[in-house]
């Protein structure tokens, strides 16, 4: 089948929902309204309104109450708005969600899935275009995915809902309708915790994830007619770290160029170039460069471009690890 | 004790002044307005409804952000607002173009804000900035209250929501807060039935929302939100009390959103037009034009000299809006802090290196 990043979501969604009956769906406006990205269209009128359930407006209530329902054998997926709003549930997510296994030395387990729509690049309003993967990577006990592919999307999303513990997954709303591939219809799992490398190249590593790898593919087209050959890896999963997919292509290349949307002072680029410095500096012909958001906040539309990373300060940046 | 103390909100009617035909059922409460005063409440409502539907139609044009309607939240914010002494301090949600511009605002100050650009939430006026989350912002209005009691300011503060907002745990801590601060604020919950696509009977089974004041210890009353009248009354009642007493009150406005929740939503997804018609009966702006016609004080050149008036000042509003300089990368960078950090001042500089130093 041909999907979308949106369609592929649905579908696993769909599908999970039928063959466990412990799967449940929560959040605003998922129901009725079948979510304000038409995500969950048509799951309440296929599975009911005790399992597709639209909640009060209350996002601590959302994943409080999720915790009691996987402690107890069901499976909540709870979807937040957006990007923005998850921080009313932060409480819950931090201090409980991550907490319970290790705390009760595995006897209690969490194993929800939290899905929410992130990224910027919409036109939207505040608190609408924010990427804060490093909030939940930063915090022990939770795994935390970003598809960048349809491909991806379906699978990880399938595997994070069937993961034995908590998983963070965030969904590049920029990315939802904007790209397509086959997709296979019958379920399957994308590994979580495999990076992939999207395409081979020997001249820079270029590291994303999420709703960055289309422009990493774009600087990719246009240095590979210059010649210059870039190793293309999508992280797909954000933690548990793919190490071994990174230092093995940074050996091979000798250079590393990361992007990342969020801001820059310790978001995912650094952890990621302390990895590489620890286990790989005397593979590198140069630092590191990570190319960022800002240290601001994310400006409201008409500052939106001038904040964001593209391909103009990646290929900037990756020139400048080629000494040229 | 006033109507507001006596109110029992698990069992008594909802306090309306002016029926749906625009006949007044409860003399002793209308407001002490001039002719006047009620003259320039139905202009600021046509006005408030001209820009709501340019604002929609601009972003439907490309020319707008994602835009929220405000038709059928006139009577609520106009009325109150009409109560307010311009010191006061109003703290809104996302859906309060009318007080907002009631209290203050230049109309293009609000529309730059949903144009997209920061320098929309920098006015002189009593206004706190447009809160996107839902349910956070009436703590910071009780705060406001708070500290005007601790210096002694005969200023009260107002917060603006839905009803959607109810759910949220913040509410509850705001009400609470406020009680045990003696703080001066009023809740104003525009339970406009919906939030998104969620209605009203799923937030809670509560049988009303200002009954959730009990909870609290303070005043909760429910209000016909359509009646431009009893807001204005009960807003008096409520801004006396945390003026002179430092007393809290919970309002329930009860009203309709007529237009989608934004540009970005469909609400034929989720209500029919039928029930939307049945509310249209009890249209706010409808009912005080019923009014002004039964008391002889409209006339079809007034209301068509008002309509002209309310254009001008819409169409001056976009033309400044529009207008406005574009962001500059300074601007992003320098109202982080005070003073900038070394990190921000090296990636400013890196950053006009892309733009041939802006
Ligand atoms: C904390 C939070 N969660 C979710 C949202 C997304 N959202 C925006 S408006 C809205 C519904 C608000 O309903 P209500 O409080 O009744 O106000 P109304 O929109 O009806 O004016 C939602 C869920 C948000 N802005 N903030």
């Amino acid at each position: 089948m041909i999907l979308t990043i949106a369609d592929a979501i649905s579908l696993a969604l769909k599908q999970e929902m039928a063959h466990d009956s412990t799967v449940m769906l929560m959040g605003e406006d998922v129901g009725v309204g079948g979510g304000v990205f038409r995500i969950s269209d048509g799951l309440q009128k296929l599975y009911g309104a005790e399992r597709v359930i639209d909640t009060p407006l209350a996002e601590s209530g959302i994943v409080g109450t999720a915790i009691g329902l996987a402690m107890a054998g069901m499976k909540p997926i709870c979807e937040m708005q957006f990007d923005g709003f998850v921080y009313p549930a932060f409480d819950q997510i931090v201090s409980h969600v991550a907490r319970m296994r290790n705390r009760t030395r595995g006897k209690l387990t969490c194993p929800l899935v939290i899905r929410f729509p992130y990224s910027g690049g919409v036109r939207a309003l505040e608190h609408h275009s924010e990427s804060p993967e490093v909030y939940y990577i930063h915090t022990p006990g939770l795994k935390v995915v970003c598809p960048s592919t349809p491909y991806d999307a379906k699978g990880l999303l399938v595997a994070a809902i069937r993961d034995p513990d908590p998983v963070i997954f965030m969904e590049p709303k920029k990315l939802y309708r904007a790209i397509k591939e086959e997709v296979p219809e019958e379920e399957y799992t994308v590994e979580i915790g495999k990076a992939r490398v999207m395409i081979e190249g020997s001249d820079v590593t270029v590291i994303g994830w999420g709703a960055m790898i289309p422009t990493v593919l774009k600087a990719q087209n246009i240095l590979a007619k210059e010649g210059i050959s870039l190793e293309v890896i999508d992280l797909r999963t954000l933690s548990p770290l793919d190490t071994e997919t990174i230092l093995e292509s940074v050996t091979k290349t000798g250079r590393c160029v990361i992007i990342q949307e969020a801001p820059r002072t310790c978001g995912f680029a650094a952890e990621i170039s302390a990895l590489i410095m620890e286990k790989a500096l005397f593979s590198l012909q140069a630092p590191v460069e990570r190319v960022t958001g800002f240290d601001t906040v994310m400006p409201l539309l008409k500052g939106e471009d001038l904040y964001l990373p593209n391909e103009v300060r990646l290929i900037d940046g990756i020139r400048k690890v080629m000494g040229r | 004790m006033s109507l507001i103390e006596s109110f029992n909100p698990l069992t008594d009617p909802m306090i309306q002044v002016m029926n749906e035909s625009g006949e007044i059922v409860r003399p002793d409460l209308m407001p002490n307005w001039s002719t006047e005063k009620i003259k320039e409440a139905y202009a600021t409502m046509i006005l408030v409804r001209v820009a709501d539907a340019k604002f929609t139609n601009m972003q439907r044009q490309g020319r707008c952000g994602t835009y929220p309607s405000v038709e059928g939240h006139e009577a609520i914010q106009i009325g109150s607002g009409f109560e307010l002494q311009k010191t006061d301090w109003v703290f809104p949600a996302f859906r309060e173009l009318p007080i907002c511009y009631v209290h203050g605002m230049p109309l293009e100050k609000i529309l730059l804000y949903w144009l997209g650009n920061e320098w929309g939430s920098h006015t002189d006026a009593c206004v706190a900035p447009v809160s996107i989350p839902v349910g956070s912002h009436m703590l910071h209005a009780v705060g406001y209250a708070w500290a005007m009691r601790l210096q002694k300011k005969p200023v009260i503060t107002v917060s603006y929501f839905g009803d959607g907002a109810t759910s949220e745990g913040d509410f509850y801590e705001a009400m609470n807060f406020a009680g045990v601060n003696k703080a001066g604020s009023i809740f104003m919950c525009q339970n406009n039935n919906y939030a998104i696509s969620t209605p009203r009977s799923k937030q809670t089974v509560a049988k009303t929302l200002a009954q959730k004041a009990i909870s609290a210890g303070i005043p909760g009353v429910v209000v016909d939100g359509l009646d431009i009248f009893a807001m204005a009354t009960v807003t008096k009642l409520a801004a006396d009390r945390a003026r002179n007493n430092n007393e809290p009150t919970l309002i329930e406005a009860i009203n309709y959103r007529y237009g989608n929740h934004t540009t970005s939503d469909d609400s034929g997804r989720y209500r029919t037009k039928e029930e939307v018609e049945e509310w249209r009966k009890k249209d706010p702006v409808m009912r005080l034009k019923l009014y002004l016609q039964k008391n002889n004080l409209w006339s079809e050149a007034w209301e068509q000299k008002i309509r002209e008036d309310a254009d001008v000042k819409v169409r001056a509003a976009v033309e400044i809006g529009e207008n406005f300089p574009v962001q500059t990368v300074d601007e992003i960078f320098d109202y982080m802090y005070e003073k900038p950090t070394p990190a921000l001042i090296e990636q400013k500089e890196y950053l006009k290196g892309f733009l041939g130093n802006q």
